[in-house]
């Protein structure tokens, strides 16, 4: 990679060991694809809930830390993901004080290293929305597909480890979709209903992901009508990256790249169209015998609007199994000061806030609570849960709440 | 087959040998993995209930989220890790877990890589060439 002064400088040592080491890692992924050399960012966002840390991984975010006051801050806006924990319900969750223990660690380097303990995956709706032609370092796969679909902003999938290095140098390796050319659709996708619910555009994003099938794949889809909110689309995109791997998508006449077709696509890319059959067969194909242990509400993190609509369906409940919302610190106290919490909350829910339910030890509360079959309304969430040993079931809002009441879910 | 060779246009870390696990499938360490006890867990794979300790993996691409990032080197430090990734297509996630745990990867092949190396194969991955070679097939 070409190397301007000032990084030779960091690789040379003579900013400190701790930019050093984050630019030999960069480096190294850099050149893995070929990066010809660094952009650089202005916000930089970090997955690192302890469960995928370890004690390993706390260990070396401490390490870093332990530099001298001067040699070890990031020198961008550096944010933080969720965390593997809501402190304050930790043991309704049944989390062991070992894992609180690690969070605490963890939380502590990270404000020696500058971080600001956010703890969001809608930091696009919460902290500030990248804008078009901006480079940023973001590590949530839904923030990512997000902000380069929706903001029109640039950034590839930044894991944890190169998040935080790009926070220390300022830059990252300018490689995928850092470039014009990587950003053309390579698969177009026409969409022959218009999806309503949430689980409707999570079940969207994943058939289409599962069409991309891996990160370098574009899709650009045509048939949606009425431009959606940013509560559908954060479920479209975070099903659409947890399901392919997807880090871009365009919709013509609505995303900032693709206001007609051919600005984004070459003529006869191979095309696929996609009807709500295949949505709902999607969704289908996630149900088992309809008795469900937990609901949970997460993954994305909720906004203010849809914890609204949650306590207008809370009103009035009495639930025989735990309803978990999962929202980030920023949107609680507003959910609080509206009132929706305390709604949520009569009903027997739990209302959370800095932590997403899969990022928590999913495999672990599972087994202390006794939970196998968990309904939600993110397709997101019901793909990742397979592998923690749950049997999920993905539904609307209202089917899962109704979930909650009967223990059975019954209507789609 | 012992003795073909087959060339990645991307690579990294140390020259390992051992056995291959192959399947024509995704990767994702949060998605897949039952990382305690080191088996495929995630019932749709086609590795599902299969070992991957000290395995060379042969799949098809990364698959899910950030999280593998910080696995493998987690992994890696309980020694409850795979002994190399053969991919024929990576996403950043991967190359950064695996500049992180040290551990060998190669992505991107002329041919599908999950079809070109037996089920049964003993491999060498020399990323410092970009190859991998069949070293021996079946059990001896």
């Amino acid at each position: 990679m070409k190397l301007n002064d000032e990084e030779k400088e960091i690789l040379a040592g003579r900013q400190g060991a701790v930019p050093q080491h984050a630019l030999r890692h960069q480096i190294s992924v850099g050149e893995f694809f070929g990066a010809a050399d660094f952009v650089p960012v202005t916000q930089a966002h970090i997955m690192a809930d302890t469960e995928s840390l370890g004690e390993a991984g706390v260990s070396y975010l401490e390490r870093l830390a332990a530099a001298d006051e001067g040699q070890r801050r990031v020198r961008i806006p550096t944010i933080t993901d969720p965390r593997g924990t809501d402190f304050s319900k930790a043991s309704m969750l049944g989390q062991t004080g070992a894992m609180l223990d690690l969070e605490r660690r963890a939380i502590a380097a990270f404000v020696k290293l500058g971080v600001t303990m956010t703890d969001t995956c809608i930091n696009y709706q919460t902290i500030q929305a990248p804008i078009r032609h901006e480079h940023v370092a973001f590590g949530d796969t839904g923030v990512v597909i997000y902000s380069n679909s929706v903001c029109g902003a640039l950034s590839n999938f930044e894991g944890g480890p190169s998040a935080l290095a790009a926070g220390l140098t300022g830059r990252t390796p300018r490689y995928g979709f850092h470039l014009d050319e990587q950003r053309r659709a390579t698969v177009h996708v026409r969409v022959h209903f218009e999806p309503a619910s949430l689980n409707e555009w999570g079940g969207l994003g994943a058939a289409i992901g599962k069409i991309a099938g891996n990160y370098w794949a574009v899709p650009v889809i045509q048939g949606i009508e009425r431009p959606p909110r940013s509560d559908q689309l954060k479920h479209f995109g975070a099903a659409m990256a947890s399901f392919g791997s997807t880090a871009l998508f365009h919709l013509v006449g609505i995303t900032p790249e693709a206001a007609r077709l051919a600005d984004v696509a070459a003529p006869h890319l191979p095309s696929h169209r996609i009807t709500r059959d295949d949505v709902m067969d999607l969704q289908k194909s996630y149900r088992s015998d309809g008795a469900v242990d937990v609901v949970v509400f997460s993954a994305p993190q909720l906004s203010l609007y849809e914890l609204r609509d949650l306590a207008e369906l809370c009103d009035g409940r009495k639930f025989k199994v735990p309803l978990l919302a999962v929202t980030s610190p920023q949107v609680k106290p507003d959910c609080d000061r509206a009132g929706y919490t305390a709604r949520i909350e009569a009903a027997g829910a739990h209302v959370l806030s800095g932590m997403c339910f899969y990022q928590s030890y999913a495999r672990e509360i599972a087994e202390a609570n006794g939970w196998k079959t968990l309904a939600t309304n993110s397709a997101k969430l019901v793909n990742i849960l397979g592998g923690y040993g749950y049997r999920p079931m993905l539904a609307s809002m209202e089917a899962c709440v109704e979930a909650a009441v009967t223990s059975r879910l019954s209507s789609p | 087959m012992t003795g073909s060779v087959f060339r990645a246009r991307h690579a990294m870390g140390r020259i390992v040998r051992g056995p291959a696990l192959v399947a024509s499938d995704g990767f994702s360490a949060r998605y897949d993995l039952d990382r305690v006890n080191g088996v495929f867990s995630r019932p749709a794979h086609k590795l599902a209930g299969q070992s991957y300790v000290g395995k060379v993996l042969v799949l098809d691409t990364a698959k899910g989220g950030v999280a593998t990032a910080w696995m493998l080197h987690e992994m890696t430090s309980r020694g409850v890790v795979p002994l190399a990734l053969v991919l024929n297509s990576v996403n950043p996630i991967l190359a950064q877990g695996a500049a992180l745990a040290g551990l060998p990867m190669l992505a991107g092949f002329d041919e599908d890589i999950t079809l070109a190396v037996p089920k049964d194969a003993e491999v060498e991955i020399d990323p410092s060439a970009g190859t991998l070679r069949i070293i021996g097939v079946g059990s001896p």
